[in-house]
């Protein structure tokens, strides 16, 4: 059975600056995410991993490309309605749960603020009802309902943020680096309380990081960027123990293990850039796992 | 044995604030060998960064009060010293690598000024001969075209290349010590791995001690001979490097290393995760500070602080369970199974190398 593709994007472009000299932020990328998996998105500052996210859920007027969100172009919305009737579907998580609270409201003004917007509750009651029940899904006590953002720890926040991007109960999430700004004991709280909130809710999960041992951790496949373009796609697993594109060899040679034996043995794999001449071309050089790169590039991979 | 640089005997730091006195360090005691690097980790709020900063005497006071225990640096106090003593000692001996290269260098003035100002305060080199040195310092630090990099701006380099200009500014004048407080944490993992590369051949070729401070375990295993794991402004265990990943004997140790998956985890398992959160350090628990998070707490853990309990020549953890009387816990079976994984038969684990 062909598993569902909740999210297509084809050709995806996202330039800025001035047309005649624009800086290509993201420029033609094509992927697709099954329902119920996350897809990891890796690569280094700069390569636009955070700006495809941000193309997608529509944070930025996207300069050219699809993006199918269940079957749907998302990209050529224009109507406010339209608009708000995708955004209770695809919610997004943010980086720096310091900077994505409003400090000047409470958690259950944060939380609830969406069903504020959309409609979505009869009365005071059922609106602090729901706001409790996602406090407590997310692991927090409904007393913290009336608490400012300052009151809470990095971890709290964070969990603050993720009920916030619970509450219009959607199906697809994005998450930008949303472990980044915590400490690493929090971190695998936060990890373990997303993948806990995926198997109930049958969510599927953008991921965008650039913790390489964390992402293959979370992920079922991993979307591998570089300047712009994916240079490599394909199961978690697979990228890890058999990467193909040599700027995805180049990076897990660096990331570094908490194995002192092993770290002393370390030899990091340079990656010089090599100019793109020529259509790129993608490759499957096995089932589900992908490669781009010229033919010529291809070739001298020995791929 | 090669000769102490640094001894830190049970240093205290407290911070006034509004609520209450904050006890930042209690009690903290390592000592620092030449040419050894030592990790100091632990969660934000441990204490790691106040520690270093102690060091350096770059805790304004008021609101820091040091308030008890010597920083004894080539075997002389560093504790009561006044401000322009510092001075003499702060660049010289002692320098810094900050965590954040985009904030700490000058983004108006030049580069090589910001070199050079350091050789000329304290004397290193003539006026003539600073630029020339520091022209040869930003090539030794890997930067490509050192004399047009000489006269241009922090904002004209990249994240990487800014941090090594920072690393160039802390051995302008050939110091004895070199702190550095999460040189690679705002870094991407390859930048991070030249990073680190580059200082651990400086120290190679220079001699020179460092205190690393970092919540990453990985860059850990990487650079530090010897590791001080700090919880609640203490530190719970320290040991050389592999007596702290392969044989970790205290329950955030454990709780450390098991939170972070490495390359080899399976997305089925759930990580280890240290349940609650850090204690207030303006009224810290009685007892052991890291038993209301730890699983294994014994009775005696709510009553009494643990001693340093020795495992080895060079290797200590404050935790009860060492005692000769407690029950014996093992290391739980995630963090041991990683362990085995590491290890291999034949591997040279505890003769190895240093000290």
């Amino acid at each position: 059975m062909e598993r569902k593709k909740i999210l297509e994007v084809k050709g995806l472009k996202q330039y800025f600056g001035t047309a005649s000299n624009p800086i290509k932020a993201v420029d033609d990328i094509s992927f697709y995410v099954y329902e119920g998996e996350t897809l990891g998105l890796v690569g280094e500052s700069g390569c636009g991993k955070s700006t495809t996210g941000r193309s997608i859920i529509r944070l930025y007027d996207v300069t050219d490309g699809e993006i199918l969100f269940n079957g749907e172009n998302i990209a050529s919305i224009k109507a406010r309605k339209d608009l708000k009737k995708f955004n209770k579907d695809m919610q997004m998580i943010f980086q720096d749960p310091y900077a994505s609270l409003n400090p000047r409201m409470t958690a259950s003004e944060i939380i609830g603020e969406a069903f504020d917007i959309h409609g979505m509750y009869k009365d005071k009651k059922e609106r602090r009802e729901k706001v409790a029940e996602l406090l407590e899904a997310v692991g927090l006590s409904r007393l913290h309902a009336s608490r400012y953002a300052h009151e809470f720890s990095g971890g709290q926040r964070q969990r603050i943020g993720i009920a916030r991007a619970l509450s219009l109960d959607p199906s697809f999430i994005i998450a930008d680096e949303p472990i980044s700004a915590l400490d690493v004991s929090i971190q695998a709280q936060v990890v373990n309380l997303l993948k806990q909130l995926q198997r109930e809710r049958n969510l599927t999960y953008l991921f965008i990081a650039h913790d390489l041992s964390m992402v293959k951790y979370i992920s079922d496949r991993i979307a591998v960027m570089y300047r712009g373009r994916i240079v490599e796609l394909g199961p978690a697993d697979e990228i890890y123990n058999e990467p193909k594109h040599p700027y995805t060899k180049s990076l897990l040679s660096a990331v570094p293990q908490p194995d002192p034996l092993s770290e002393r043995k370390r030899q990091r794999i340079p990656y010089t850039h090599e100019e793109v001449d020529g259509d790129v071309i993608r490759k499957e050089t096995s089932p589900g796992h992908f490669v781009f790169g010229t033919a010529q590039q291809l070739q001298n991979w020995g791929i | 044995m090669r000769p102490k640089l640094v001894e830190v005997k049970d240093l205290h730091i407290h911070f006034k604030t509004y609520a209450g006195i904050v006890q930042a360090v209690r009690g903290v005691s390592f000592e620092l060998y030449e040419g050894e690097t030592l990790a100091i980790v632990g969660e934000s709020g441990s204490g790691k960064s106040v520690t270093s900063n102690a060091l350096m005497k770059l805790i304004p006071q008021p609101p820091g009060i040091y308030a008890g225990g010597e920083i004894l640096f080539n075997g002389r106090d560093l504790v009561p010293l006044n401000d322009k003593e510092m001075a003499k000692i702060r660049g010289n001996d002692i320098a810094m690598i900050f965590q954040d290269p985009m904030t700490s260098l000058n983004p108006t003035m030049k580069i090589g000024k910001q070199i050079t100002e350091v050789m000329l305060q304290h004397n290193a080199a003539s006026r003539s001969d600073a630029k020339a040195r520091a022209v040869e310092l930003l090539h030794q630090v890997g930067i490509p075209m050192p004399e047009k990099r000489y006269n241009q701006y922090p904002h004209e380099l990249s994240g990487g290349m800014r941090q090594r200009v920072v690393i160039a500014i802390a051995l302008a004048a050939d110091p004895k010590l070199l702190i550095a407080d999460e040189p690679t944490t705002a870094l991407d993992v390859t930048i991070q791995a030249q990073i680190l590369e580059l200082m651990k051949d400086i120290q190679k070729k220079r001699n020179t001690s460092v205190i690393f401070i970092t919540h990453d375990l990985g860059v850990v295993a990487n650079v530090a001979d010897r590791v001080a794991v700090m919880y609640a402004g203490q530190i719970v265990e320290y040991g050389t490097v592999n007596e702290i990943f392969y044989n970790p004997k205290h329950p955030y140790t454990w709780g450390l290393l098991g939170s972070m998956p490495d390359l080899n985890s399976s997305a089925d398992d759930l990580l280890r995760t240290i349940p609650g959160s850090p204690p207030n350090l303006i009224s810290p628990p009685k007892g052991d500070a890291f038993a209301p998070r730890n699983e294994h707490a014994l009775a005696i853990d709510y009553e009494q602080e643990p001693p340093m309990f020795k495992v080895s020549e060079t290797h200590y953890a404050k935790t009860w369970l060492l005692h000769p009387d407690a029950p014996k816990i093992p290391v739980p079976l995630a963090v041991q199974q990683r362990i085995d994984s590491y290890v291999q038969e034949g591997d040279d684990v505890w003769n190895a190398k240093k000290f």
